[in-house]
């Protein structure tokens, strides 16, 4: 015995306090938003300046709120490609309802989130019942959904993007709720970013702190050890990939509330946004590891730098060279990060 | 001696393959009951038979002494019996005390407010443990930084901590460099001495032996021999797993013919 316990005493060395905060998957993350924060910040001067402020944190808002659910569904081992184009899709069903067929928007606002988790449920039992993966299953509906927003709403409207919302009767009751505009200390604050911010709290407290959360973990860490426990993965993963989806027809909504149009091409060329900022979060792209926050995190870097760029008035495909290296080096941290934590699968 | 598990003459055929036949042995507390085989010998059938996961196509399984059909591991687990399976049933990337209530996790509060009771589950997980010998500084460490006899011991104190009577151990040892395979054995004799039945499942006679109180050895499916430990000695047991002419007749084979050795050139 006494050979056991020494092994273990050389082990516990490192696992003090500070070793412990160097292990939390939103770390890396949350140094690196600091640092461009302050380099955007000294170079230039609008992005200080309480309209700046309120831009990039509009802008993080409608991709922290799919980062978030996104990244549950990353830790629970699945991946959903089309849940970008499902904003546009879910923006344009409202729209096309009330504006087109002076459908109640409120009936509308629910039927929308009605198809959303209808998408979200087929993909999971398609890529479940079949085994392939969901990253294939999710590419296709990405397809299907932004081929079906341009065609459908060109064959309906004759246009590609929504007009006259603001003429809807009901529209002011959800504008409240989706696309109003709070005045916080003199800054204005888009309601998006307080969804953002309940969003990533009530998935922290998921993932953290109930059952369901160590279900998607072990579901995502090693889905056959989780079935021998007896959790009910289908039925876990089912819920990821409805959540999913859900949180993208709250971002639909976000959009189509905030700006008050929708385009048919809203979402595209953003299938893989949400992914990056989970990753950079700290989430692994092979599941099981990761944090709600820290996917949270991941979208302030993505908003900050994407109008940090715009400020600082350089070229914006900076953007996606600078994302590009930001994930990279993200990919390799949390390869180590799983190195140390012994993970030899 | 209180019998908590045996089967009566079972068999299982998948099809038209009989993967065993006529096996009889029981489980008895505070006893290690050895199943010894080579690869193909049954054994993985035999486990899947003692866990619920199949039903046999003949013979009888009794719980405490009662014929009874497990039809499903739940059916087992909840009859008391446990299988920690070679892959261990863990997630090597959560920490300890998650692994430890996976699946069955302790739960607080009310309606959607109800939440994990991680105060009570790590500290629970942490005794637990204790118990086995495994003394953890730091229950938070994810459990795939343990080393392989102590990932074993965990998944053997979670079985006991959920209320297992029987546990049956499927080639616990295998995977294990000899100092840690000796740290697992010792882990068996520990729960063997808390009063459990275990079962303990092996191609290793030396593995066996030092711990195991019954020793039931398969080959091609049937039984060549269910001994009690005064039966039998070690040597006795590696030449009847082995087969003793097998055995001999390799040893031709591999015996240097004279003047088969390559000469040395300068």
């Amino acid at each position: 015995m006494t050979t056991v316990s020494i092994q273990k005493d050389d082990r516990q060395i490192m696992s003090g306090r500070f070793a412990r905060i160097l292990r939390r998957p939103e770390v890396g993350a949350a140094v690196a938003a600091l640092l461009i924060f302050t380099y955007f910040s000294s170079t230039t001067t609008a992005f200080l300046s309480t309209a700046g402020v309120s831009t990039w944190l509009y802008s993080s808002s409608l991709f922290g709120v799919l980062a978030v659910a996104g990244a549950l569904l990353m830790i629970g081992g699945e991946f959903d490609l089309s849940v970008g184009a499902m904003t546009g899709a879910t923006g344009l069903i409202v729209g096309i309802m009330t504006t087109e067929y002076g459908i109640n928007i409120w009936l509308s606002i629910i039927l929308a989130l009605s198809f959303a988790l209808s998408i979200g449920a087929a993909n999971a039992y398609i890529s479940m019942k079949t085994g392939v993966p969901s990253f294939i299953v999710t590419l296709a509906a990405l397809f299907i959904l932004q081929g079906a927003n341009l065609a459908i709403t060109k064959l309906l409207t004759g246009t590609v993007s929504i007009q006259g919302m603001p003429d809807v009767t009901g529209y002011e009751s959800a504008k409240a709720i989706f696309g109003s505009t709070l005045n916080f200390g003199g800054m204005d604050i888009k309601i998006s970013i307080v969804w953002w911010l309940a969003v990533t709290v009530v998935a922290s407290w998921v993932l953290l702190r109930t059952r369901t959360g160590n279900w998607i973990f072990g579901v995502g860490g090693a889905f056959t050890s989780a079935r021998q426990v007896g959790i009910p993965v289908v039925k876990v993963r089912m819920g990821l990939f409805m959540a999913t989806s859900a949180a993208g027809w709250l971002v639909g909504m976000l959009q189509l509330f905030g700006v008050s149009t929708v385009q048919a091409t809203t979402g595209l060329g953003q299938e893989f946004s949400y992914v990056i900022c989970a990753v950079v979060g700290g989430c692994l792209l092979t599941g099981g590891y990761g944090s709600a926050i820290g996917a949270a995190v991941g979208a302030l870097i993505y908003g900050m730098t994407l109008q940090g760029i715009v400020f600082a008035q350089w070229d914006n495909n900076w953007l996606k060279l600078f994302l590009g290296v930001l994930l990279l080096l993200a990919v390799l941290v949390n390869l180590y990060v799983r190195r140390r934590a012994g993970d030899r699968s | 001696m209180t019998e908590i598990l045996s089967v009566v003459n079972v068999g299982k055929s998948y099809g038209t393959v009989l993967a065993i036949r006529g096996i009889s042995a029981e489980v008895v507390a505070g006893e290690v009951l050895c199943i010894l085989g080579d690869n193909g010998a049954g054994k993985s059938t035999l486990i899947k038979i003692l866990s619920g996961v199949h039903v046999p196509s003949e013979g009888t399984v009794k719980v405490n002494g009662v014929t009874t059909i497990l039809s499903s591991p739940r059916d087992a687990l909840d009859a008391g019996i446990a299988t920690v399976y070679q892959d261990l049933a863990v997630v090597p990337l959560m920490p300890v005390w998650r692994n430890f209530f996976l699946g069955s996790e302790l739960r607080k509060g009310f309606g959607i407010f109800k939440r994990l009771d991680a105060a009570s589950m790590r500290s629970i997980a942490k005794q637990q443990l204790g118990d086995m010998g495994i003394s953890l500084r730091d229950v938070e460490q994810p459990i795939g930084t343990l080393s392989g006899g102590e990932r074993q011991a965990v998944a053997i104190a979670r079985a006991v901590y959920f209320g297992a009577k029987a546990i049956i151990l499927d080639e616990p040892t295998s995977a294990l460099g000899v100092k840690q395979a000796s740290v697992v054995l010792k882990y068996i004799a520990k729960a063997r001495d808390s009063g459990l039945g275990v079962v303990f499942i092996t191609h290793n006679p030396n593995h066996a032996y030092p711990v195991g109180d019954k020793f039931l050895l398969l080959k091609l499916g049937a039984s060549i021999g269910y001994f009690d430990k005064s039966e039998l000695t070690i040597e006795k047991m590696t030449k009847l797993m082995a087969g003793a002419d097998e055995m001999s007749t390799l040893a031709n084979e591999l015996e240097r013919k004279p003047g088969t050795r390559p000469s040395r050139k300068s």
